[in-house]
């Protein structure tokens, strides 16, 4: 189906699979990422870290290494106190919610493996390197507070010794009565355990500051995907004018969430830049990166399904209980993914009762924060898991038990028992299409017929639902610095081309092309004449960013609606020139028409007039041809996205090994803006997600040590590992925007292992064995089946 | 102190002469001393692909090399196959596929690429999708989730093997 | 994550090699393809004073037949055992196993004399070379001493290089008529390193198996040989019982660590499966998988 349909605009661009323009330079080797810039009188940063997950800090003797080749200075947690002040990572509306505060680097105590403790800056990062191994250090060993249960277990070792216990946020949420529910009813129950995983995105955190005392003014080059957030934070906690702090986002090798979160090596590359009075860089080694980029997940959730006596799915009761670090992440916190898990468990269903508790926990592990699909991997494999129990026990197959209690096209807007409202989503129809597209029957023919053979071949499937398009209802409310709204500036230049000053940012997921092309459908010009500039606090407008699917949806509207403001102003002076009514114009390939598209000037011939010539004028008619735009959603706090993925999976029953055959996905993210794009955020997506389903683990000792911490022995998915992904599209546009578009980030990863542990317990159930914890290991599916 | 050592290496097909450390490895002579940042550092112990460059036409792990090793050695990196036009059909199919989000992997899976297609080329076959994906099987790509790159891949064999029998045939 | 400062120095021959380690006061080491010293220098694993470059010492090169065996420079590149016809004809074990030796770029440089040096027991090289019964050229000022792969592998990497000795040639012995032999591993991805690996090589007279040599890797500190599953599968036709006493036996001749990422328990029962396949593989039934080493 065609997405250009009923676009806006003529749908020349909207709903075309075009290529990425800004690709061909990262196709030539010619991207520029944060490490890739150079300034004059640049020195190199290296941390010294923690050894231990839990210890108190004696004293350090850092003479020695002060004193070698090429150091400049070496910092320790003293030397920020008078220039930084702390942070902590709570949020309001979380109620209740505490975490310690942080700093730049520890005075007192270090609370995880891989902690940042001393800071060298020299005039190369071998040097920095050469100086680490000359400090000496005491530590006092405490013990670790690592397991999940441990952790909050009367008498437990506290991390934060002015806490009372562990335990950082709690949270019920409650409608109806499970209670009653329960009472007497057939019940499924499922006990799932989620491994803690991480982002490994290629291009490690990295980060240049550059203080000119000269001027008050800090730049800094990051790889993130908020300059506006880290613009706050710098300012704010240096107690720099925020006007004269300006943060860069480069080229960004990757960041899935994970460079949105404020890092103590950061704060500490600002000091030292402040204090030097220099540039300052550092960037993270790979084992660095393992050691201290966030990590998600983390999650044991036990939950139960109430069946209602006609065998619909009527009520769910939800434990969860996550580890999130020794404190809670800022500025986002590291509540939201435990939020979300509990707020999204049963949600395509039509349930009359929940309850749901959730407990967030601190260990001494690095930070857990939001990483792609922020919750919602884990809310889907425990409700689809449940679902597929039930249909068992009913007898039923798992799309007819879907089809059966999902909630309906005639429910409309619709809110969960959890608080969450959807305006309309097309769950039945993306369930008949994917039914279609796997060609169902036929692999459960072929599945029947392999079996005779000990092939054990599994199929699964998952409904998601993502949150996108978030309002200030996610941050804002709670008092964090982050904007739900995103700004746009478009340019008419003199020789009659665009320029777009954007707030969302670019990974490599197609910002700026999107923004480009809604620009050029919405102004009436050619595509190629569109140039989008994004991730500079000083060159484009304050905004949100990208994150939590927002930049399509969000800065996508933006962009239309500033392109209809250009729009306005070209035709007002056009229709001035031309002495028509500014209504009675057209905007087409880039010149202004009569209504029937006969050109009438060019916009080249406009902007050289209001440029060159103002005299031509009339003196009301002003000459500007650059807009200024702001866009914040106001309508449904969450343009909710949905869909269902499939898996086909075989399993080795000797070695333990399962094959991922062929994953399927139909989505609905509605307006779609570039297929070719969308069609890449779900399979990369997907891909992550059967990363967390089969191989990422951050497997920690029992003295809180990382023990697979580089990418030897992380696992995370590889060429000969993935299937070939189908995707198909439904688009139910959101009614809260022109465009229509809701996010798609996320989709891929929200189902994929939903899908996965479905597929592989479909396949092991004839054996009587089932899993219930991700990833889904060789030793697991062994232990499972009982043969070791 | 140890002193730097003279080394002369052939780069993108020029000459270039440095003093190099040696432990200087030849990524970072690359990035550092050269400005070719295109060669990229994702793991520095040869797992990630991301710092592949050829080196007497062969894909190696430049993190893996020391710049003294490559004396008298000649080094191509992105940089000079782009500009020589040796990418040109690989770069235009990965534009036109989307093979590539964030872009830190692509060169190193471009030089993989090429290589593993010149041997196919030489061998006269169109590698099957499986064989794709067993020549990328030591570049991580964390975006793209391959699809996409072996698709791209793929389009190219298969024009070049067409093109080679018409060639023949003519 | 950049080494610490080392010297460096790149010579011409083995002797220069040798005098260069015999005069460094401190710590040398000799580099060869690099592919696992240079990770362990950039993580500061290893710390040496001196970097012996013996890359561009040619009489370490080439692949010839030489008499009753297989004469393989310690400089040839995984790339080149994975190509060169040679091996592939008389030491197909090793074609085989090259394919699963990390990726095509590691290949490349990665060299046989470096791999079977370092003696890590995951590696696939050093359980073919106890399966194909090779031995190796040892040079040192002394002169040059072969050791039989037996004999060298001793411990947790450590083998049976003196310091300043340089392995310069693997020599395999030609398979004799009614050789058979195969590698093959498990590995959660492919290039990586193996949960267990197997190099097996049987002789077959008249249906009989006169002779067996199994390889393992990743299920000890050095690369196993299994004596009671040999013995089990000698003397008898290559069936489904001689397998299943094989595998039966497997439980003396193994005692893989537990470690984080497997249970020893998962490791041996992957090591029964493996020794399985690859047995069913060289096995009549399964002969199209299986090669049959050429007669001399």
């Amino acid at each position: 189906m065609s997405a250009a349909a009923d676009s806006p605009g003529r749908g020349r661009y909207i709903g075309h699979p075009l290529p990425r323009p800004g690709a061909r330079r990262l196709l030539a080797g010619r991207g520029r990422y944060t490490d890739d810039v150079l300034l004059p009188r640049t020195l190199h940063a290296a941390f010294l870290r923690s050894p231990y997950a839990h210890a108190r800090l004696g004293a350090a003797d850092v003479s020695e290494a002060a004193a070698m080749p090429g150091v400049h200075r070496v910092l320790t947690g003293r030397d920020f106190v008078p220039i930084c002040t702390p942070w902590v990572g709570t949020l309001s509306h979380f109620k209740g919610m505490r975490s310690a505060p942080q700093m730049p680097l520890p005075t007192e105590k270090v609370v995880w493996a891989g902690q940042p403790v001393v800071m060298v800056i020299a005039e190369t990062r071998a040097e920095a390197e050469d100086a680490l191994e000359a400090i000496g250090i005491e530590f006092e060993e405490l013990e670790p507070v690592v397991d999940l249960d441990a952790a909050r277990a009367p008498g437990a070792p506290r991390i934060d010794a002015d806490a009372p216990d562990n335990v950082l946020f709690r949270t019920r949420i409650e409608s109806g009565s499970t209670a009653d529910a329960f009472a007497g009813a057939e019940s499924v129950a499922v006990d799932l355990r989620f491994g803690r995983h991480t982002a490994v995105t290629m291009e490690p955190r990295a980060v240049l500051a550059d203080f000119d005392p000269g001027e008050g003014r800090l730049t800094v080059y990051q790889s993130t995907q908020t300059p506006y957030q880290f613009q706050d934070l710098y300012a704010r906690h240096f107690g720099l004018p925020e006007a004269r702090v300006r943060v860069i986002a480069p080229d960004v090798g990757g960041s899935f969430g994970m460079k949105l979160h404020l890092y103590h090596e950061d704060m500490a590359v600002v000091g030292a830049s402040l204090l030097l009075k220099r540039p300052v860089k550092f960037t993270a080694d790979r084992l660095e990166a393992f050691a201290s980029d966030i990590h998600a997940r983390d999650h044991r959730v036990r939950a139960r399904l109430a069946l209602a006596p006609d065998g619909g799915l009527r009520a769910i009761e939800v434990d969860d209980v996550t580890g999130v670090g020794p404190f809670s992440a800022y500025p986002r916190t590291s509540a939201v993914e435990g939020n979300q898990v509990v707020r999204l468990i049963g949600a395509p269903y039509r349930l009359t009762d929940y309850r749901a508790d959730l407990t967030v926990v601190a260990q001494n592990k690095v930070q857990m924060s939001q990483y792609r699909a922020v919750g919602h991997p884990i809310a889907c494999a425990v409700t689809e898991r449940l679902v597929d129990l039930a249909a068992q026990r009913l007898g039923l197959d798992p799309f007819e038990i879907r089809r059966r209690n999902y909630v309906t096209d005639a429910m409309y807007p619709h809110t969960t028992p959890s608080g969450y409202r959807f305006e309309k989503l097309s769950l039945g129809t993306c369930l008949s299409k994917l039914h279609d597209l796997m060609d169902y029957p036929a692999l459960r023919a072929e599945q029947a017929a392999l079996r005779g053979r000990g092939i054990h071949r599994g199929i699964g499937i998952a409904t998601y639902v993502e949150i996108t398009n978030p309002t200030p209802a996610f941050y804002g409310v709670g008092g964090a610095h982050i904007s739900a709204q995103d700004g746009c500036v478009l340019k008419l230049t003199p020789a009659g081309e665009v320029q777009c000053a954007i707030s969302v940012t670019e990974q490599g997921q197609g910002t700026e092309a999107i923004v480009g092309q809604i620009v050029a459908e919405g102004l009436g010009v050619d595509r190629d004449c569109v140039r989008v500039h994004t991730g500079d606090t000083e060159t484009t407008p304050s905004g949100g960013a990208t994150w939590a699917c927002r930049g399509a949806g969000i800065g996508g509207e933006t962009a239309l609606q500033a392109s209809r403001k250009l729009r306005t102003r070209i035709l007002e002076i056009a229709a001035a020139i031309l002495q028509a009514e500014a209504k009675s114009l057209d905007i087409r390939d880039g010149a202004v028409t009569d209504p029937d598209g006969t050109p009438r000037m060019t916009l080249r011939d406009v902007a050289n007039l209001a440029y060159y010539r103002s005299d031509l004028l009339p003196p009301d008619v002003s000459p500007a041809l650059t807009v200024a735009h702001h866009f914040a959603p106001r309508g449904y706090p969450f343009a909710f996205t949905n869909g269902i993925h499939g898996s086909l999976v075989e399993v080795d029953v000797e070695t333990g090994l399962v094959t991922i055959l062929r994953h399927w996905v139909v989505e609905d993210c509605g307006r779609i803006i570039n297929p070719l794009l969308v069609d890449e955020q779900i399979r990369g997506g997907v891909v992550q997600g059967l990363g967390a389903a089969f191989f990422e683990e951050c497997r920690y000792g029992e003295t809180g040590q990382l023990l697979n911490g580089s990418m030897a022995d992380y696992l995370v998915p590889m060429a000969c590992e993935m299937p070939d992904i189908v995707i198909a599209h439904v688009e139910t546009p959101t009614g809260d925007t022109e465009l229509g578009a809701k996010g798609c980030g996320e989709a891929g990863t929200a189902a994929a292992s939903g899908a996965a542990l479905n597929a592989v317990n479909d396949a092991l159930h004839p054996l009587g064995a089932s899993l219930s914890q991700l990833p889904m290991t060789p030793e697991r599916v062994l232990r499972a089946l009982n043969v070791i | 102190m140890i002193e730097p050592r003279p080394i002369a290496v052939t780069v993108n097909g020029a000459t270039v002469r440095r003093f190099v450390e040696p432990r200087v490895s030849l990524a970072d002579f690359l990035r550092g001393d050269l400005g070719l940042t295109g060669t990229h550092l994702g793991c520095e112990v040869g797992v990630c692909g991301a710092c592949i460059v050829n080196l007497d036409d062969r894909p190696v792990h430049a993190c893996l090399m020391l710049a003294v090793q490559v004396d008298g050695m000649r080094v191509d990196t992105v940089e000079g196959l782009s500009d020589s036009g040796a990418l040109a059909e690989l770069q235009a199919a990965f534009h036109a596929r989307n093979a590539l989000q964030c872009g830190f992997c692509t060169p190193g899976i471009l030089v993989v690429a090429q290589d593993f297609l010149e041997a196919c080329r030489a061998a006269g076959r169109v590698p099957s999708r499986e064989a794709i994906r067993d020549a990328l099987s030591g570049n991580y790509c964390r975006c793209t989730g391959y699809e996409a790159i072996v698709d791209a891949i793929e389009g190219v064999a298969r024009t070049r093997h067409g093109r080679d029998r018409r060639e023949d045939a003519a | 994550m950049k080494a610490r400062a080392f010297d460096y120095r790149s010579v011409a021959s083995v002797p220069e090699a040798l005098a260069a380690h015999a005069g460094c006061a401190g710590e040398a080491r000799y580099l060869a393809g690099g592919q696992s010293l240079l990770p362990a220098l950039n993580l500061r694993l290893d710390a040496p004073d001196l970097l012996i470059d013996i890359g561009r010492i040619e009489a370490l090169r080439g692949i010839a037949r030489e008499g009753r065996t297989l004469r393989i420079g310690a400089l040839t590149r995984h790339a080149e055992t994975l190509r060169s016809a040679l091996v592939a004809e008389h030491a197909p074990m090793l074609t085989q196993a090259a394919a699963f030796m990390a990726h095509p770029a590691i290949r490349n440089l990665g060299t046989m004399g470096g791999s079977l040096s370092l003696s890590d027991p995951a590696a696939e090289l050093p359980a073919c070379m106890r399966a194909l019964g090779a031995a190796f050229e040892i040079t040192g000022h002394g002169g040059t001493r072969i050791v039989a792969a037996d004999d060298f592998f001793l411990d947790l990497f450590e083998n049976a290089i003196a310091p300043g000795e340089l392995l310069c040639a693997i020599r395999v012995p030609l398979p004799e008529p009614g050789t058979r032999m195969r590698f093959e591993e498990i590995a959660r991805r492919r290039g990586d390193y193996a949960l267990v690996g197997l190099g097996a090589k049987l002789v077959l007279a008249g249906g009989t198996i006169v002779s067996a040599r199994l390889g393992f890797c990743s299920v000890g500190p050095t690369p196993m040989r299994a004596p009671a599953a040999e013995a089990a599968l000698t003397g008898r036709p290559l069936d489904a019982q001689a397998i299943a006493a094989a595998r039966a036996a497997l439980g003396d001749d193994l005692f893989p660590d537990e470690d984080d990422s497997l249970s020893a328990a998962a490791r041996m029962h992957l090591a029964r499966v493996l020794l399985g396949r690859v047995l069913a593989a060289l096995s009549d039934a399964g002969a199209p998988a299986a090669i049959e080493g050429a007669a001399a």
